[in-house]
């Protein structure tokens, strides 16, 4: 048991803290959606041109084939340094991933470099309005027409979809198949006539996804990944992906509203009231378990190549942790918490979705119980 | 960076949870706490094995393994409620160990180690102790003070006063009588004791969740396992998740203790707080799961509850620990953004 970081671990930290230091462009949220979407994107290039974008890709496809701890301090780095999250963080963190584990020689040396300098974005149509956890059950048809597929259907929950060159695609493509084997893999062209995108304004008043409408688009056979009837399998690994990724900038990111929260108390003096301490204390004990556990699941994913029973929680740990420092926040900061504009307000509305986004608490917990704690599934009735 | 046990740790873990689960079985438990008494015989096997002592040095006599090692031990006692009064016994060691002067270390520290005789701890308020863990058979005592003391007492010198807790599964006792101070720094003797209690009370919340897990599967109600209600499933859900958090704070705070002294502090407080609620939560959890069964004296998770209920009250309880944490924690920023 050692939990200092190696000699290569903190030198890769140190050279990406003084790489930072020199060009973060800090988390600036002026301007419209799209200048500030653009923004990603050049950070993305500036990004990739050091060798910072793929960071946890092999160096066959043009990553640094980074381990997964340098991933996760990669991550936390960014998280740290405030500095904002690269424009295509879904090619590189579900899309690329997926790829590389099912797509062709072709497909890999086709798609994977656009990702990685953000020439090309991405994103994922899963979700549909009849069908957010059960997703199997989702209804998007493709229908063969000679060496194309003719799609027809709606998706939902689509971010970056405005932006997208590449929509990673579930459709059914045999209605005849059980749920879970008719389904198909493809990587759709989101610059078409028959793909409409439509903005979902969400209770923040900002708009980070989308409703997307399809009507009559077409794909080439050659695009579907991992064959026809596959697509469940394919989801799976892009889904798996979901949850690692993202988690430690996210987790960071708690951690510092919570340092936060410690120096407004610790300032205004609020923290000499009992009550206040001790609802820190016990926000403090969550953090802290939370980044523990966090890095016992990437020592799993070390030693045996995949995510051990731990990291199936931490979405959990992390997504009411940071309802409750919002929450608590509220409390000890007053009127600023809750008047429009103020950070603190824009985060006591956001961390609602915290709870549903990339899988509800409810679906977790469901994972949790089977997948984990062997416990029998419920017959649906 | 590896937060896991290496191949020598996995191995004191096999053997420590094969050799418990084989002695230690819920039956043999049960005879003890009703008849009050302590298991001798596993008592003797583990002093033999050399476990009493393996976070004491070579040169004090013990194994001189790290806390990590005496953290492995430990969850396992405490997963099998071992009637054996190993964490209170070792938990003094380690404090002795620590702060203790020289002559404290050669007087208690090898007897300690051999099982010759055992240990307690606890806290102490106007030079008494209300309940100390492991007090009516032990020889020495460490006790915490308010003030952020500690005092060594030769039992032989006291008065001492078995305490019938709602915890059969130990003996308690109170403590009233002279002692020496623990000169060195107490602070830490009391953050190497938390962990000791945490690590214990992290085997507690795990077997409450084992046992919990097997019935709600094998338990039917309307034709179908209790546990595929979700009602069920994710309280369940809900015990595993306070079960890996207590394992992950008491196994970084015992990393802390071997080898990261300036973390030991905030370490031990998230273990303790993390271990305490956890085991509490878990084991009412358990009860709840066995629905009517579970609150009867022939079924298993009271032990477990009654455990968890009674080891929160031990070194100073956790209702001022949070507080105390947030100040830590806040000073330690203070001093980073200076």
């Amino acid at each position: 048991m050692d939990l200092t970081f190696s000699p290569e671990e903190i030198s890769f930290r140190d050279e990406l803290r003084s790489w930072l230091l020199a060009n973060n462009p800090g988390d600036d949220d002026s301007g419209t959606e799209d200048e500030m979407f653009a923004r990603r994107c050049a950070w993305q290039r500036q990004l990739h041109e050091a060798g910072w974008a793929g960071v946890h890709w092999p160096k066959e496809y043009g990553g640094r084939g980074a381990t997964y701890t340098q991933s996760a301090i990669f991550f936390e780095e960014l998280g740290s340094a405030n500095a904002p999250l690269p424009a295509n963080a879904l090619g590189l963190l579900l899309g690329g991933p997926t790829l590389m584990f099912w797509g062709t020689d072709a497909q890999k040396e086709r798609y994977l470099n656009p990702i990685l300098s953000a020439e090309e974005i991405w994103c994922q149509g899963f979700s549909e309005p009849e069908a957010g956890s059960d997703l199997a059950s989702l209804k998007t048809k493709a229908v063969r027409d000679g060496d194309e597929w003719v799609v027809t259907g709606q998706k939902v929950w689509t971010s970056a979809a405005q932006w997208s060159k590449w929509c990673m695609l579930v459709a059914r493509t045999d209605g005849d198949a059980a749920k879970h084997k008719g389904l198909t893999y493809f990587l759709m062209d989101m610059e078409q006539e028959g793909v409409n995108v439509r903005p979902l304004k969400q209770m923040t008043g900002g708009a980070e996804f989308n409703e997307m409408f399809l009507e009559g688009a077409r794909i080439p056979h050659e695009n579907i990944v991992g064959g026809e009837g596959n697509g469940w399998k394919v989801a799976m690994t892009t889904l798996m992906n979901e949850r690692s990724g993202l988690a430690f900038f996210l987790q960071v990111r708690t951690r510092q509203l919570l340092e936060d929260l410690f120096r407004h108390a610790e300032q205004t003096g609020q923290i000499d009231d009992p009550v206040i301490a001790d609802k820190l204390g016990a926000l403090q004990v969550r953090a802290e378990v939370l980044r523990l556990t966090s890095y016992r699941g990437l020592t799993m994913i070390e030693r045996y190549g995949q995510p051990g029973p731990e990291s199936s929680l931490t979405k959990l740990m992390w997504s009411s942790l940071n309802q409750d420092v919002t929450q608590f926040a509220a409390d000890l900061i007053g009127p600023e918490a809750v008047t429009d504009g103020t950070s603190w307000s824009y985060e006591l509305m956001r961390a609602r979705g915290n709870t549903i986004e990339g899988g509800t608490s409810e679906v977790l917990k469901n994972i949790v119980a089977e997948r984990v704690l062997g416990l029998p599934r419920l017959k649906a009735v | 960076m590896r937060f896991g046990f290496d191949e020598d740790q996995l191995e004191i873990q096999r053997t420590a949870t094969g050799l418990l689960e084989g002695r230690s079985t819920l039956d043999r438990v049960r005879e003890h706490a009703e008849a009050g008494t302590e298991d001798a015989d596993l008592w003797s096997e583990l002093s033999e094995l050399g476990w009493l002592g393996i976070a004491v040095s070579e040169e004090n006599g013990g194994q001189g393994f790290g806390v990590v090692e005496l953290t492995i031990l430990l969850e396992q006692a405490g997963r099998t409620l071992a009637c054996v009064p190993l964490m209170p016994s070792a938990a003094a060691a380690l404090a002795i160990q620590h702060a203790g002067s020289d002559a404290q270390r050669s007087r208690w520290l090898e007897a300690l180690s051999t099982g010759e005789i055992t240990g307690a701890i606890g806290t102490a308020s106007g030079g008494r102790a209300e309940i100390a863990a492991g007090a009516p058979n032990a020889a020495v005592a460490v006790l915490f003070d308010d003030e952020g003391g500690a005092r060594l007492v030769d039992l032989a010198d006291a008065l001492v006063e078995p305490v019938e807790t709602i915890d059969p599964t130990r003996r308690y006792g109170s403590i009233e009588g002279p002692g020496d101070d623990l000169p060195g720094d107490t602070d830490a003797a009391l953050d190497l004791a938390r962990i000791a209690l945490a690590a214990e009370l992290t085997g507690v919340a795990s077997r409450a969740t084992e046992i919990t897990l097997a019935y709600v599967k094998d338990r039917k109600q309307f034709d179908t396992p209790i546990g595929a209600y979700q009602a069920v499933s994710h309280a369940c859900a809900t015990m595993y998740l306070n079960v890996e958090s207590a394992r992950s704070a008491s196994y970084h705070a015992a990393w802390a203790a071997d080898a990261s002294p300036e973390g030991l502090a905030e370490a031990a407080s998230v273990a303790h707080i993390a271990a305490v609620g956890g085991a509490r939560d878990v084991t009412s959890a358990a009860i709840q799961a066995h629905g009517g069964i579970g609150f009867t004296w022939e079924a298993d998770p009271h032990w477990f509850y009654k455990r968890a209920q009674v080891s929160a009250h031990l070194l100073g309880g956790t209702g001022g620990a949070r507080a105390r944490l947030a100040q830590l924690v806040a000073d330690r920023l203070t001093d980073e953004d200076d």
